[in-house]
Order: structure tokens, then sequence, then C-alpha cells
């Protein structure tokens, strides 16, 4: 268990130094992830924020229908009570005016979280959140960082169609200054959000509204997940799936019948894109000589793209075979629920791909 | 953490130690009633401004600057003037044609030109260049180069000081809360983006202490204004749309803007109010180094020149028995050779040291943030 002190008044344009960060444990010394305190991903995150904003009252909470709807999708339920409008704030329908207010709230050393109901709507935000919050560190010589976290749904929802469906992993995990998670299950939900609102840097948070609803047991006690390190969710060695936020469930759903047939893959999940625990996954790829990266953006300059290169750069020889990816299809998002089925990764196509990489 | 908060806290008492006003605007109703010494340091400010860019004019000709470079002059008694209204822990945020609000902020012009010459004795140590002037020890927060970027930021300013006085009970440097203003400076190009309006929208409904500031001098960049903006003799009505203040004030009498502005900032701040602006103003060069001025005339040009705002102030200074010809003289001789110096020590210094390209990527640099760069922490910046 990590306590930080309690943080009330302190303010000051000064967050560049010294930041305060949680003293992280080893994997193994956070608290257990089996029990019976069994909560949805929407609280895991919920409790999170709560938690940090208990902590320290710079941090507060801006989006559409945050406060008095109690959060388009639930996630910020109660809290208007217990923090009130100061700090739970509703906004207008104007992404590129709140989140280039957020960033200059965090400049004058504000943790500011802001909730985009859909990533899907953030390109309207694309000037404020990646041509200023990155690059305000560097642009100011290290006078100005920006301790932002932008948070929200990411990915097909069910049937949304082209507009509502976006996956900007992949788009924006390209830009420097930035960090970005996506966690694939409660537990991970509450370590990497509370780690999220403490990095002094702009940190983009990946949420899947078809996760929202996931239960799984989430201590109540306060633990942070460091950046930069992946799980091994599913040990194996026949090959290795390295895959991030919802699709990392598909492949564990994949790997069940895989191992019913003979077949034990390995599945990682990142955890996070920016930091990306190549480490890790050159490990695994040691022991299995062979990988899948299950990626849910487009293939196109994908981050399955730089996960592989990355492994050809480093690991090459120890790959048996040609590494390969499997991402969404190369198509805007169909509104057809079968078409969106077969259009998104999911356990039946991981578990072609690996049959057809693997001889069991 | 605690270690870095008496850092700024030094920094931002001592900055402005020198200032006439020890940081804070004077409060006299009319500028006539000011004493000598505010007016006679507004001149100088202004003259400053002046002198700074003519002299940047050339270094940009001798491939001393590069990039794009926007000129103030013309422009000087609206960021002298206004900024002589707020006082010096008051945010400021601008655009891209910054080197006059950093000046007028306290920049040391030898800080402002290092910039531009890319060194690592520049405010961003090299990394920001003309349209991104940044200088935390004098509440800049820029110089931004995407047109109306800044009218958000200037909410959110707004909102941050607010919040620091309603939800934190304290100053920024740990002190006693303050009420503050922030001063938001846009060129009328930046009239036209959606994400003022959303700025506007949202510093009305939640009452932040912003202005607005709107630098009009009738053109974005080629395009003059009744070609870009609709309504344009009536600005101020749009900000009484959104139910705020709407003033339009002569931006070429400092001692006009002075009476005209203060009260503004004073009612902003005191109510915890948005306001808007509509400066009328007019630039002396081109859009940026690179622009033939084929869209106006020469007459027009010669027509603003005629009512400059520097020799305005000099002679009303003159009246008023606070200047005298040979004063003058001396300040501009003396204001000559700080400008010298101020490029003279820009070109003596360093170039960043390559390794500095890693440097200020990250305020917490992590392992695996990039597949090809090690990130590293920055080396001190020399204004802070
Ligand atoms: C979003 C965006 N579009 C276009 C530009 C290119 N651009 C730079 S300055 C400018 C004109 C702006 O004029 P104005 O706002 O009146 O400011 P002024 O130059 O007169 O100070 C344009 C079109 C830009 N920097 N950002
Ligand atoms: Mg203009």
């Amino acid at each position: 268990m990590t306590t930080l002190p309690m943080i009330d008044t302190d303010i000051h344009p000064a967050i560049v130094e010294n930041p305060e960060l949680p003293d992280f444990v080893a994997e193994h010394e956070l608290p257990s992830r089996d029990g019976d305190r069994v909560i949805q991903f929407r609280e895991a995150l919920r409790e999170a924020m709560s938690e940090e904003m208990r902590r320290d009252k710079r941090v507060f909470l801006l989006g559409e229908e945050v406060a008095e709807y109690n959060g388009a999708y639930k996630v910020s339920q109660g809290m208007l009570d217990e923090f009130g409008p100061e700090r739970i704030i509703d906004t207008p329908i104007s992404e590129n005016g709140f989140a280039g207010m957020s960033i200059s709230a965090a400049m004058m050393g504000l943790r500011p979280i802001v909730e985009f109901m859909s990533w899907s709507f953030s390109f309207v935000a694309a000037d404020p959140i990646l041509n200023n919050a990155p690059k305000m560190l560097y642009m100011s010589g290290g006078q100005f960082g920006c301790p932002v976290v932008f948070r929200g749904n990411d990915g097909a929802g069910g049937q949304l169609a082209s507009t509502h469906s976006w996956c900007v992993e992949a788009l924006y995990a390209n830009v420097p200054g930035l960090k970005m998670a996506i966690p694939s299950n409660p537990y991970d939900a509450k370590g990497l959000l509370k780690t999220a609102i403490l990095d002094p840097d702009p940190v983009f948070f990946l949420e899947s509204e078809r996760m929202l609803g996931d239960k799984a047991h989430v201590p109540e006690e306060e633990y942070y997940i460091p950046f930069g390190r992946a799980r091994v969710a599913r040990e194996g060695d026949a090959i290795t799936l390295v895959s991030f936020g919802r699709p990392v469930n598909f492949c564990l759903d994949a790997a069940e019948k895989l191992a019913e047939e003979g077949i034990d893959v390995e599945v990682l999940d990142m955890r996070t894109i920016r930091p990306l625990d190549i480490d890790s996954i050159i490990e695994s790829v040691k022991k299995t000589n062979q990988v899948l990266v299950v990626d849910q953006s487009w293939p196109f300059a994908s981050i399955a793209s730089e996960v592989v290169t990355q492994i050809c750069e480093r690991c090459f020889d120890w790959l048996d075979a040609p590494p390969q990816r499997l991402n969404t299809e190369d198509v805007p998002t169909p509104y057809a629920k079968g078409l969106e089925y077969n259009y998104l990764p999911n356990p039946d196509r991981i578990y072609d791909a690996v049959r057809s990489m693997v001889n069991a | 953490m605690t270690q870095a908060t008496v850092q700024s806290e030094q920094s931002m008492t001592t900055a402005k130690a020198d200032s006439l006003t020890a940081g804070l605007a004077p409060s006299a109703k009319n500028a006539s009633e000011l004493p000598k010494e505010i007016l006679l340091k507004w001149l100088r400010d202004m003259q400053l401004i002046r002198e700074f860019e003519n002299r940047t004019m050339q270094a940009y000709q001798q491939a001393k600057i590069g990039g794009f470079c926007h000129i103030y002059t013309g422009q000087e008694a609206v960021a002298v003037g206004t900024i002589g209204c707020v006082n010096h822990d008051d945010p400021v945020v601008t655009a891209y044609r910054d080197h006059g609000h950093a000046l007028a902020r306290g920049m040391t012009p030898e800080a402002c030109m290092a910039e531009m010459f890319g060194k690592v004795t520049g405010c961003a140590k090299g990394k920001g260049g003309s349209m991104h002037m940044f200088d935390r020890r004098n509440w800049l927060f820029g110089g931004h180069g995407i047109v109306s970027a800044q009218t958000p930021m200037g909410a959110g300013f707004a909102f941050a000081t607010k919040y620091e006085h309603e939800v934190l009970g304290k100053t920024v440097d740990g002190g006693e809360a303050k009420k503050k203003v922030t001063l938001c400076y846009m060129g009328d190009g930046a009239l036209d983006q959606g994400a003022f309006h959303e700025a506007q929208n949202m510093a009305s409904l939640w009452g932040l202490p912003v202005i607005y500031i709107l630098e009009n001098n009738g053109y974005s960049m080629g395009t003059s204004i009744n070609r870009h903006t609709a309504n344009h003799e009536n600005l101020i009505d749009r900000a009484k749309g959104y139910g705020m203040t709407g003033v339009q004030i002569d931006g070429l009498d400092i001692m006009n803007i002075y009476n005209e502005f203060k009260p503004i900032v004073d009612q902003c701040r005191e109510e915890s109010r948005p306001a808007f602006i509509d400066l009328k103003t007019y630039r002396y060069q081109g859009h940026s180094m690179s622009d033939p001025q084929k869209y106006r005339t020469k007459d027009e040009v010669d027509q603003y020149k005629d009512k400059d705002s520097i020799a305005k102030l000099a002679s009303d200074l003159m009246e008023m028995g606070h200047l005298s010809e040979d004063d003058w003289k001396s300040m501009q001789k003396e204001i000559r050779d700080e400008v010298r110096a101020a490029i003279d020590a820009a070109e003596a210094a360093d170039a960043p040291e390559d390794s500095e390209l890693f440097t200020d990527v990250y305020a917490n640099p992590e392992k695996n943030l990039s597949p090809t760069a090690e990130y590293r922490h920055g080396t001190k910046n020399p204004l802070m």
C-alpha cells in the first residue's frame, strides 16, 4: 500500500521540478488481484479519481455531463455530491475550448482531469491536446509543464458506426511529450489512473465503453501501477500475444480455447503504450520465438507496426517466423452487428491467426 | 515539491524588485495624475520595444534569426499600456507577435534576442524562437503560434486563479489568496476562430476574470478586417452577446489606454468577470519578415505613422514638463546602447549543446518512452 502526503493548498507554476511520484513496488508486492471486492471498471476509475481528489485539492474533473447527469457513462456518479460543483465541472460541448483551458490550468499548477465523452470527439480539440499539451515543456525551455489527464472511451462501442468508434492510440501515440495508458481490466484501471493523475506530464488515458461494466476484484486500498511495465496476463510458451486495452481480453478468450487444443500462448498486457515495455516483449519472445500483436487500431502505421518494428530491431535472431499483426480491418467502422464484430479484433480472428502460425 | 515552491516564491518576488511600483498596478484614476516615473517608464518601455524590433529586423536580414518573425512596431502602446494596468503576478498570454509583450513584462532584451538567435541564454534556451516567448518569472505564459490557441488558455489561467482563490484559499506562492486578472492578447484574425467563441462562452458562463485584448491592427496577414470578419465595425456587440463587458479603445494613445482600460481591469478583478476590448492599433511592418505588403498603400502606413504613439507620449510628457528634448535624446541613446549590448550578448552566447535536443520533453522521463531517443531532465533554464 502506498500512501502519499495530503496536499491541500500548495499550487505554483513550478510543477516541473521535483515531481512527487509514489514509490512504485514490484508487481508481486502490489495488493492481490484475487478477492471478493468485486466492482465495475467504471467504479474503479471513479475510485482512482476520488482518492486523488481527496488527497490533493489541485485535482478537479471537467467534461460534458460529468456532474449533474452523473457522467454520460456513470463513471463520475456521486462525485458531484462529494466534491461539489467547483471541482466536478459540467462543460458546454466545447472540446476545443475546455481542453485548451485545462492546459493553461495545468501550466499554473492545477491537476485537471478532462473527460471526453468519447475520444472520437477529441478531434475538435486536436490543437490543444496535440499541439499544446505535449509541447509546452519543450517549447518553454523547461519552464512550464502540463500535468493534465485526458480520459474517455476509446474504440468501438456497440454499433456506433464510423464517427463514434475511433481508436486514437495510433494517431496520438505518434506525438512525443505525451504518455498513453490503456488498461484492460478494473484492477489496472484504478492503479494506472492514480499514476496518471500524479504524473507531471500529459497523460492520454484510454478506456472502453464496452468494458465499463466489466467486474473484478479491486482492492479498497490505494496502489499505483507504474507506467512502462507490462503484465504477463497468461503464461505460455507456444507464441507471445502482445496486446493492450480491450483486445487483451479477446486474447485471453482465444488462449483458453487454444489451451484445450494443447497450444499454450503467452499473453502480455502492455498497460501503457508510451512508455512501451519492449523489454518484457523481448523477454517473452526469447521464450516463445513467435509473436502476434493484437491491436484495435487500423493497421497502417499502427501501434502493432511499431511493436513489430521494435521486435525486429531488438530480437530478430530469436524469431522462428516473421512477427505478425492482427489489427482492426482497414475500413471505416461499419454499423451492422456482424460486420462490426468481424471488423474488430475478436477471439475468433485471434484463434485463427494463432492456428495458422503454430502447429499443434 | 517544497524546494520548487521556495524557488518560485523567491523568483516571483525578486523578479521585478526594481520596478517602480513593486509589481503592483498604480491606483490613479487618470493617467495625468500618475507619478512622472511611471509615465517615463512607459515611454522608455515603448521606445525599448521600437528599438529592439528595428534591430530584430536587421538581425533577421543578416540571417541571425530564422523562422517566422513578426514585428510589433506601431503597436507598442497596447502592450505597455495594458500591462501597465495590472499587477506583476497577473498572468499574461499572447500570440506569436510577442516580443513587445515579453519586454513590457520585464523579460530582458538579451533573453528575448538570444531566444531568436537560438542560444542557450534565450528565454526558452533556444527551443521556442520568436513566436514562443515564455517567462515564468514574469508570469508570461507564451507566445503561441497557432492563431487563437491562446484564447481558451486565457480562460484557463483565469479559471486557475479563481480556483486558487476560491477552492485552495492560497496564492500560488503560498501567501494570502488574491484576486487576479488574466490578460489574453489576440490579433483580429483570431476573432474568426471557433476556439475564441468557445472561450468567451465559458469565461462568461463561469465568471472567469480574463480580459481579451483584441490588438485590432486591421489586418489578418493580407486580409483586411472588412474582408475577414462580419460586422467588423461593431465587434463589441459580440462580447455583449456573450454577456461580457465590451469596450472599444483608441490604442495609439497610451494615456487614453490607461484611462479606459484600468477601470475595466479593476472591475473584472473585483467582480470576477471577463471582458473584451477592441483596441484600435496599427502595425508598421509587414505581417512577417517576408511580406511585400501588396494589400495596403504606403499612404495608409504613413497616415498612421503621423499618429505615432511614442512620439505622442514624448510630446505629451514634454508639455507636462516631465521631459526635455535632451532627456528624450539621452533616453533614446541609452536604449540604443542597451539593445546593442543585448545583441552582442546574444551573439556571443553559446548555441545549445546537441544533447539539449532530448531534454525538456518530459518532466518525468521514463524508460522506453521512445524507440530511438533517450530523454533526460532539462538543464537549468537561464530564467529560472
Ligand atoms: C490556425 C492557424 N491558421 C493559420 C495560421 C497562419 N497565420 C499566422 S498569423 C496569421 C494572421 C493572423 O492575423 P491577426 O490575428 O490579425 O494577428 P496579427 O498578425 O495582425 O498580429 C495567419 C493566417 C496560424 N498560425 N494558425
Ligand atoms: Mg491583425
